[in-house]
């Protein structure tokens, strides 16, 4: 009953244009923000940051980066994996050749640097469209994979070829290395991932956000309209890079504090991000979320009722996972290719009519 | 060319002036095949003009010259009195042209609003930093923006479907979509690719209403193709008649109702 | 001639042989592009799926033992008996066909009209849920293909060339293996071309290729053809799958080596089976002469990505591949 828009009347143009239009999706999101903020840092602990939260953020920031890419702009990416590396590798640099800067700012200028690393992989999406591109970012992903594990300037010349993230801190308080809280690692991806997602939507709510659906929607027509296909491409693959970058750093420093390049980032973690963005829901930043959540609780989720309900063996159970994974995959794209969050839009709506549904 | 006065004022009290667009002796070619064959003609401010001419005579290919999205081999386009330069289809649009198309190219993921808000891409200049923060500079352009889109609005009579998809719309509200998106450009020449097509007589009829309001109220410039020779005929200033790539026919409505050759091509007489 | 050149040669000609292999596992994917679009790239997993199924079926292992077993708390694993190799193969066609028939049922029937990268991500989809079916039912250890094909070097070709090159050069290796494939890989291409050439459903086939609406239109069934079609791209991607298990075993890897197929496509493009062929030459080629070459230089391993390299610089110069129609925008 409370769930309508009746009565409440938008007076201006800025009010029409609120993300969250309607009065009860205003106070529920303030609502999540206080319990992510205010409640859930004083109650985590190592398995519920390592197993849940600390991935569902990094990888929310990385969902929202091939979103903007493929869900706004329409051009499909299979480098997200090697996008995430050059973040792990700029912020691993940028530490251990500065160790006096606040990790803060190594972050973000990882996410700059690989903003500049995917513009330039994203110069063919002029010529190449679709599959082709698709493809083409492959070559991104397998080249950037070799980069980190060939050249040793990248690690430092370490003898495992591994890159380890030193200790390092905001204000007093560890965020990286060994001994990092769990509420401290939760917080600093907390705070990426409301910036990051805020960033976002303002990216997408306006010019940039129209005309990277313009190109998405029909690109022909968008260059006719005055869109300058090549720069808004570039743009795209930069910002989308930006968020993938700040994610891969991230993913490295704070979650796995070491890292393998051909493990951590390999083409797998291509297809998982896509996976996200596809269950998620195309073109919504809430949709990254969504399926980042969904996503990183799977496999928990089939390990608790496999592995510890049933007993099943382990392999048994990550089989299994694949097929879930791929059968939903086809699932959405047959049902609603607009994912979850459509599903949570269809919802809504059924919410905002009820009880009179005609 | 029948040597007219700078301007002059119209029957029914418009003024239209001096050459918008002048383009001399174009040539385009496919391959070996020639699509426009070495034709020239003007545009005026403030009138309607339209192309005609039976299947396949290049008038696609003419807006498409036009609108910089094919280059022609010969020839040169003057825009505003000076010569046009070699240019990306984006580049002419921001020179004040737009377009709709034959098959109705909307955005078909995204609102109507949102639709005709990218007609007015080319005034919003806030960089990316300053949308990223939103408050300030990017939302005060979007509101400003905003506000004229709703005026386009108003005038085609969409107000209801402003939050709706594109793509659940029937054929003759996009159409008219498509329309507002082109206007709210503000554009100083307004190119309209068969804007009846498809379309039953009452819907021709709003449609004609809303190019003659367009061009009244805004005194935007208009280039039409139409097949309707009934429509055509009431609705233009001047007529081009194009036919095998040709141009067969130049003048009033009346003048080239008269002319024997556009007779012929209209009633399918042999070509020798 | 100079023991380097000589090495040279070697290293391309090893190289071809590699192509060939990609060549077989693009035609499956240029297949089934042809005749619906889709840009199958589930095409290298349908390989190690079929490749799985082949050598179960011969060891006659009970297919989805490991999960009947977690369930029902039983211990089965094999049926105890070895089918010979021709009926196993018989075998697999006909679980390749099943699954050519289910995929046309349950997906791409409700995808028609679709987006290609709609499509094209369905097919991830297919590929992680047929992975995941491929280990289910017959186990994710790598398994040996025992179908008698000749494996090593050729002696005597070892034999016919040794001293070409002076004392130092001990004659060409060439894995009999490779050209087994090659035979069989112009094998298949030939029946294939007289397949669609001279047969009611090859010509069907063509028809649906070139124009969906009007084969309808004459009576083509084109949910039988699309069935027919990924039917045969299951039968390539069974041969392809024998190939390349017999060489490095029926693993993982597999499906990995196959998406090197996705380079070769760009190259040749995706409509034309000699591009498909061609492209497989020359990306195969040119992956071991690069790290013949540069690849000693660089830490080797360039074979991860040359061929994505590769295709991705040619694309920005020539987007239609070298056999593909030219792509005339409209507006």
């Amino acid at each position: 009953m409370f769930y309508r828009e009746a009565g409440d009347f938008k007076t201006s143009y800025a009010e029409d244009n609120q993300t969250f239009p309607i009065k009860f999706d205003r106070y529920r999101y303030w609502l999540v923000l206080a319990v992510a903020y205010l409640v859930i840092p004083f109650m985590i602990n190592d398995y519920w940051a390592n197993a849940i939260f600390v991935p569902f953020l990094i990888y929310a920031i990385a969902a929202i980066g091939l979103n903007i890419l493929t869900g706004y702009c329409g051009q499909v990416s299979l480098g997200t994996g090697g996008f995430m590396a050059v973040g792990a590798y700029a912020c691993y640099k940028l530490m251990t050749a500065f160790p006096d800067v606040n990790i803060v700012f190594h972050i973000l200028v990882s996410g700059g640097v690989t903003a500049m690393v995917g513009a330039a992989f994203g110069l063919p999406s002029l010529r190449i469209k679709g599959f082709y591109l698709a493809v083409a970012t492959l070559a991104a992903q397998f080249f950037l994979v070799w980069l980190f594990n060939k050249v040793g300037w990248f690690y430092n010349y370490s003898a495992s070829g591994q890159i380890s993230a030193p200790e390092r801190f905001v204000g007093p308080f560890a965020v990286t290395g060994p001994n990092a809280a769990p509420w401290a690692q939760y917080m600093i991806c907390l705070v990426f991932v409301t910036v990051c997602a805020v960033v976002a939507r303002n990216l997408t709510r306006g010019t940039l956000g129209r005309k990277l659906m313009a190109i998405r929607d029909m690109d022909i027509a968008a260059e006719i309209i005055g869109v300058n296909p090549l720069r808004t491409k570039l743009t795209a693959f930069a910002i989308s890079s930006f968020f993938i970058g700040i994610s891969g750093a991230l993913f490295f420093a704070v979650y796995l504090g070491a890292v393998e390049v051909g493990e951590a980032f390999g083409i797998q973690k291509s297809f998982l991000v896509l996976f996200m963005v596809i269950i998620g829901g195309l073109g919504s930043i809430f949709g990254s979320f969504a399926g980042a959540a969904f996503l990183v609780l799977l496999p928990v989720a089939l390990k608790f009722v496999g592995s510890d309900l049933m007993g099943w063996p382990t392999d048994l159970v990550s089989h299994l996972q694949l097929v879930i994974i791929g059968a939903l995959i086809m699932f959405f794209l047959i049902k609603e290719p607009h994912g979850l969050a459509q599903l949570w839009r269809v919802t809504k709506e059924k919410l905002r009519l009820w009880p009179f549904p005609h | 060319m029948n040597a007219m006065a700078d301007s002059y004022v119209t029957e029914d009290g418009r003024t239209i002036g001096g050459v918008l667009m002048d383009l001399r002796e174009i040539t385009l070619r496919f391959g070996g095949v020639e699509a426009i064959k070495n034709i020239s003609f003007d545009i005026r401010e403030g009138e309607i003009r339209a192309i005609i001419g039976p299947n396949g005579a290049g008038k696609s290919s003419m807006l498409n010259v036009i609108s910089g999205f094919y280059k022609p081999q010969e020839g040169e386009v003057y825009f505003r009195g000076a010569l046009r330069p070699a240019m990306k289809p984006y580049q002419v649009a921001r020179q004040g042209i737009a377009r709709t198309f034959q098959n109705i190219a909307l955005f078909e993921g995204m609102t109507v609003l949102d639709n005709i808000m990218t007609g007015r891409l080319n005034y919003m200049k806030a960089g990316i930093i300053k949308q990223a923060i939103w408050k300030g500079a990017a939302e005060r352009e979007e509101i400003e923006n905003r506000a004229h889109v709703e005026r386009v609005i108003d005038f085609l009579d969409i107000q209801a479907i402003r939050k709706t998809p594109v793509g659940r719309l029937p054929y003759g509200l996009k159409k008219r979509v498509e329309l507002a998106r082109a206007l709210a450009a503000d554009p100083k020449l307004l190119l309209l690719d068969e804007p009846m097509a498809g379309m039953n007589v009452e819907e021709k009829e709003d449609m004609s209403r809303f190019i003659l309001d367009v061009n009244d109220e805004f005194g935007t410039t208009i280039a039409l193709i139409e097949h309707d020779m009934g429509v055509v005929m009431d609705l233009s200033d001047r007529v081009v008649v194009m036919d095998y790539g040709r141009k067969i026919g130049d003048g009033t409505p009346d003048e080239v109702r008269g002319n024997q050759e556009v007779i012929d091509a209209y009633l399918g007489v042999a070509h020798d | 001639m100079s023991t380097d050149f000589l090495y040279l040669v070697e290293v391309l000609i090893n190289g071809l042989m590699a192509g060939v292999m990609y060549s077989l596992v693009a035609l499956g994917f240029v297949l089934i592009f042809k005749a619906s679009g889709i840009f199958n790239y589930a095409q290298g997993v349908m390989a190690l799926f079929a490749a799985l199924t082949l050598a179960g079926i011969m060891e006659g292992q009970v297919p989805f033992a490991h999960i009947i077993n977690a369930i029902l708390g039983t211990n089965i694993h094999h049926f105890g008996w070895h089918v010979p190799a021709v009926l196993a193969i018989l075998m697999t066609i006909v679980v390749m066909v099943g699954f050519a028939w289910g995929v046309q049922r349950f997906v791409f029937r409700h995808l028609v009209g679709q987006e290609p990268i709609i499509l094209f991500m369905a097919t991830i989809g297919l590929a992680y849920f047929l992975e995941g079916v491929g280990d289910l039912m017959w186990g994710s250890d790598i398994k040996t293909l025992a179908l008698g094909l000749p494996q090593g070097g050729s002696r005597w070709l070892e034999d016919m060339t040794v001293g070409w090159g002076g004392d130092d050069f001990y004659g060409f290796y060439i894995d009999k293996l490779d050209m087994v494939a090659t035979i069989v890989a112009i094998l298949l291409v030939a029946s294939l071309i007289a397949f669609s050439q001279y047969t009611k459903h090859g010509r069907a086939m063509r028809a649906v290729a070139d124009d969906h609406q009007a084969a309808l239109s004459v009576g083509i069934s084109l949910n039988f053809i699309w069935i027919l079609v990924w039917s045969l791209a299951g039968f390539v991607a069974l041969v392809a799958g024998i190939m390349w298990g017999a060489k490095s075993g029926v693993q993982f890897s597999l499906s990995m080596i196959a998406l090197k197929a996705l380079p070769v496509l760009m190259l040749g493009g995706f409509t034309s089976i000699p591009g498909a062929i061609v492209g497989g030459l020359i990306i195969g080629m040119g992956e071991k002469l690069f790290e013949y070459t540069v690849g000693s230089l660089v830490g080797g391993a360039t074979e991860n990505w040359f061929a994505y390299v590769l295709a991705l610089l040619f694309l920005v110069f020539r987007p239609q591949g070298l056999f593909g129609e030219r792509i005339i925008e409209r507006v």
